[in-house]
């Protein structure tokens, strides 16, 4: 069982409503789901669209052939006909797009009609066609009634109600007239799950990890973190400050990460731009930050809401001077979650900036878990305070250590100072100009940390085959469609994905030889979404491995599964 | 009690007869009687001349980029609203590559205090024109003068309804250090635009020039009246008043959060097990 729903219309329609509620369903009713949204940067008008994949099995990618599409204007059909099989379906109100279709497989739903009748109003037309799609699909409305229930509590019953009996029109309706839907849809025995997307995972993991204090300036894809935050800030105590630039933004995070508290700041690549030189101020005075980098096709503006991976080699070298950096691109919003929280650790451990690399395909695709092990979270808390460092005898804010970590202490805690300066420095904090510091300084700020961090880097996960034939490698928001794409392809092929999460520094191959595996394959391809292929030229600058192979996409739109697979074959 | 000894740091690298000298110990004299120990308070300071001064110091110190000295100072704030933060800044920091902070930083009326070494040239990258030059001002960079209106701080920060302005000169030490204790004692967004002279660079704003035209402010005005405070930010040439110019009493920030109502950010504890309930809301 493995079925997939478009709702497709103009922005403002309520496609988010229809394609939330359902995807809701699905996931309490027990059923692995996979959504991604694609839409325009308007508030009105256009098209968009939401899809829905559902399976008793885990999915994690889209596929391009639709089962029912749910047409809310004329362009939905015109764009998705095509994406429709014999056995697929188009619902619609004639009386809302002004046409009728012979088409067998259109179904003609009065929505708006129902609403009025049942609903007490045209408002209620999607909850309609909510109900007439579970009706297709022979699904009972009892999670829809709990779903309505949750989200109406604070309208009160006659919202409550108008929107089941809705719902059962529209339910009923399907069920009389829509004779030839014959969805095999096995019921589901499983408890209901985790539905989480890519934002929502960077903002718990961000409030998982103690983080205290964002600052932001809108920009999409990362905005629904800063949401998500503000949403929790006053349960969980964490400060979220709206900056007046992205300047503003990194520098509020590092003056509260220097004041003691775990920080974060997150933006897209145009804010990360303005937030270079505050990057290279966290590098030089060794204050701990965490960066969600939200990549969206560019230059310049570029597609506001679409999603690209062209940001990799910005997050590697961009800033002045030399510092390490730590780089994170998950694939999985479960993935997220766990390197946030790492993100938060590495970055106060090593006293570095860690960014978050993620994309707006990433940010807006729901998936679904059967849980997170909670116990894989880590909180350490590595700054020096209270008492700890008030009977400390004394004190250098960037002592030389063996390690190259000096004592990250709380200012006002104690006796002692805390100085820092984006000024070359001395052990104290004081700004220098000698030679002989300025050695020591590079040494221990970067030499010296920079393997310990390399130590903590995980190598590339493989999946398939251990001695593959054929490699597919990617890395971030790809992770879901290339192990879709071996799972189908493993059948009569020696295939297998390897997929990094954790790209720089680069992984050594110390813990899983990774270049081996791929030196000893006929075939490897390098997956990625941009035109040149960042991290095949990272791989190699880092390495000296070189893919003679490549898939770039690069419209703006993620893979799709049918478009990947016969991309692929065409390689072997 | 803390000892002028207490703020002792390194030697200075200004030129001889730099006008910082004079502020260096007016804020040292104003902490000090004050009663401030140097672990209760935070400066922070930008890049330029203007920005050593925590390293001629003993004091908490980020000394960061240059024209963000406002963000960094908002968020060690934010995170410890215990902590004296005090920024530091030259004209061309402040008003210039940070300009858009200020604003912003006098609307969230941030209890922060602000020091504006303001010696109308930026004197680090020596001696171009900044927002406070006067116009026709000529530099190295400017051959025919300066072309742009000079910057009115005391204005802007006015028609901003900023907390706290006030003048002072590095000159009159005495003055200088009595307003930045007014500028400490007041609870809000404060700004103090320091007229300093640079004596390398900015050859027509001396300190000559400076004494023949600063006055004390009336003590009978009232620094509350925002339309006077407005004419008195327009006196700028034959005399130019030193004092505060303005004051109001607007509630800070850090007392609207109600999530630091009851204990600063950094002291709150921290529980992840928390999650857990949270992740609830996925189902
Ligand atoms: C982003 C950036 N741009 C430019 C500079 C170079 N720079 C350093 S200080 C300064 C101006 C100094 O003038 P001001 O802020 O008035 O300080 P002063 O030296 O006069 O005290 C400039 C342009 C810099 N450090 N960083
Ligand atoms: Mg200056």
């Amino acid at each position: 069982m493995d079925y997939s729903i478009k709702i497709g219309g103009e922005a403002g329609q309520g496609i988010q409503t229809i394609g939330d509620t359902l995807t809701k369903v699905f996931s309490r009713a027990g059923y692995y789901v996979f959504t991604h949204q694609d839409y325009e940067s308007r508030i009105r008008g256009g098209h968009n669209f939401f899809q829905i994949r559902f399976s008793d099995k885990p999915v994690m990618a889209s596929r391009k052939k639709i089962d029912i599409l749910v047409a809310l204007d004329k362009d939905s059909i015109l764009l998705h006909e095509k994406e429709l099989s014999e056995n697929s379906f188009i619902i619609y109100d004639s009386s809302k797009l002004k046409q009728r279709y012979e088409d067998p497989r259109f179904l003609d739903i009065p929505f708006v009609s129902m609403a009025i009748e049942y609903g007490g109003g045209k408002i209620m037309s999607n909850t309609v066609a909510t109900g007439t799609v579970l009706g297709m699909l022979g699904m009972k409305l009892d999670i829809l009634h709990e779903i309505v229930k949750d989200t109406f509590k604070r309208k009160g019953e006659d919202i409550i109600k108008a929107n089941i009996n809705s719902a059962v029109a529209g339910h009923n309706f399907a069920v009389k007239s829509c004779m030839k839907c014959s969805f095999d849809i096995i019921s589901s025995q499983q408890q209901s799950k985790i539905l989480i997307n890519g934002i929502e995972a960077i903002g718990l993991g961000s409030i998982a990890s103690g983080c205290k204090f964002y600052s932001a300036y809108p920009m999409t894809p990362s905005t629904g973190i800063m949401n998500y935050i503000a949403g929790k800030g006053k349960e969980y105590g964490i400060i979220v400050e709206q900056a007046e630039d992205e300047i503003a933004a990194i520098n509020m995070a590092l003056g509260a990460s220097f004041a003691g508290v775990r920080a974060m700041t997150g933006t897209s690549g145009g804010g990360f731009a303005l937030m270079v030189e505050g990057l290279s101020l966290s590098g030089m005075t060794e204050t701990p930050i965490v960066i969600a980098l939200g990549q969206r096709p560019g230059p310049a503006t570029g597609f506001p809401t679409r999603t690209e991976q062209a940001e990799l080699q910005f997050a590697v070298y961009t800033a002045h001077g030399e510092f390490p950096r730590i780089i994170f691109a998950p694939g999985t919003p479960e993935q997220v979650f766990y390197l946030t929280s790492k993100a938060f650790d590495m970055a106060e451990k090593y006293q570095v900036p860690a960014i978050i690399l993620f994309d707006q395909y990433l940010a807006d695709s729901e998936w679904t878990f059967d849980s997170f092990n909670l116990k894989k979270l880590v909180y350490n808390d590595y700054r020096l305070r209270g008492e700890n460092f008030r009977n400390l005898k004394e004190y250098r804010r960037h002592e030389f250590t063996p390690s190259g970590i000096s004592p990250l202490g709380v200012p006002g805690d104690s006796q002692h100072l805390v100085v820092t300066d984006s000024d070359e420095h001395d052990e104290e904090g004081h700004i220098v100009e000698d030679a002989d510091t300025r050695i020591k300084m590079v040494q221990k700020r970067l030499l010296k940390k920079l393997p310990l961090i390399r130590e903590d880097i995980e190598p590339p996960f493989l999946f398939g085959d251990a001695k593959p034939e054929i490699v597919l490698t990617g890395w971030g928001s790809t992770y879901g469609i290339m192990k879709e794409a071996v799972d189908a392809l493993s059948g009569n092929k020696s295939i297998a994905m390897l997929h990094f999460s954790e790209v720089f520094p680069f992984p050594s191959i110390k813990k899983f030889d990774y270049l081996n595996l791929l030196d000893n394959a006929k075939l490897t391809v390098c997956i990625e979404n941009n035109a040149t292929g960042q991290f095949a030229r990272l791989m190699r600058a880092e390495t000296g491995y070189e893919f003679k192979n490549k898939i770039n996409k690069y419209d703006g739109r993620p893979f799709l599964f049918e478009e990947l697979i016969s991309q692929i074959n065409n390689k072997i | 009690m803390p000892a002028l000894e207490d703020y002792k740091g390194q030697t200075p690298a200004w030129c001889p007869g730099c006008g910082n000298f004079g502020i260096l110990k007016a804020f040292k004299d104003a902490v000090v009687e004050f009663g401030i120990e140097p672990h209760q308070l935070t400066i922070v300071s930008g890049i330029g001349q203007a920005g050593k001064i925590p390293h001629y110091l003993r004091c908490n110190t980020f000394n960061g980029l240059h024209g963000r000295t406002l963000p960094v100072a908002t968020g060690i704030r934010l995170a410890n609203h215990e902590m004296l933060v005090v920024a530091v800044a030259g004209d061309g920091d402040c008003y210039g590559e940070g300009g858009n902070h200020l604003i912003h930083a006098i609307r969230r009326n941030i209890n922060i205090k602000l020091f504006v070494h303001d010696n109308q040239i930026y004197g680090l990258t020596k001696g171009q024109a900044s927002p406070t030059s006067m116009e026709g001002m000529v530099t190295k960079n400017q051959p025919f003068g300066a072309f742009s209106e000079q910057l009115n701080p005391i204005a802007l920060a006015v028609a901003l309804d900023c907390s706290f302005v006030a003048r002072s000169f590095s000159g009159d030490t005495e003055h200088l250090k009595g307003i930045i204790k007014e500028a400490i004692r007041h609870k809000g967004f404060s700004i103090v635009d320091i007229l300093q002279p640079c004596v390398t660079f900015n050859k027509i704003n001396t300190y000559e020039w400076y004494k023949q035209r600063v006055y004390h402010i009336e003590s009978e005005y009232e620094p509350e009246n925002r339309i006077e405070a407005f004419k008195k930010a327009m006196e700028w040439g034959d005399r130019i008043p030193i004092g505060i110019i303005y004051r109001n009493q607007r509630a800070i920030l850090e007392e609207r959060i109600p999530i630091i109502k009851d204990s600063p950010l950094v002291k709150h504890a921290i529980d992840i097990s928390m999650v857990e309930e949270t992740l609830k809301e996925f189902y």
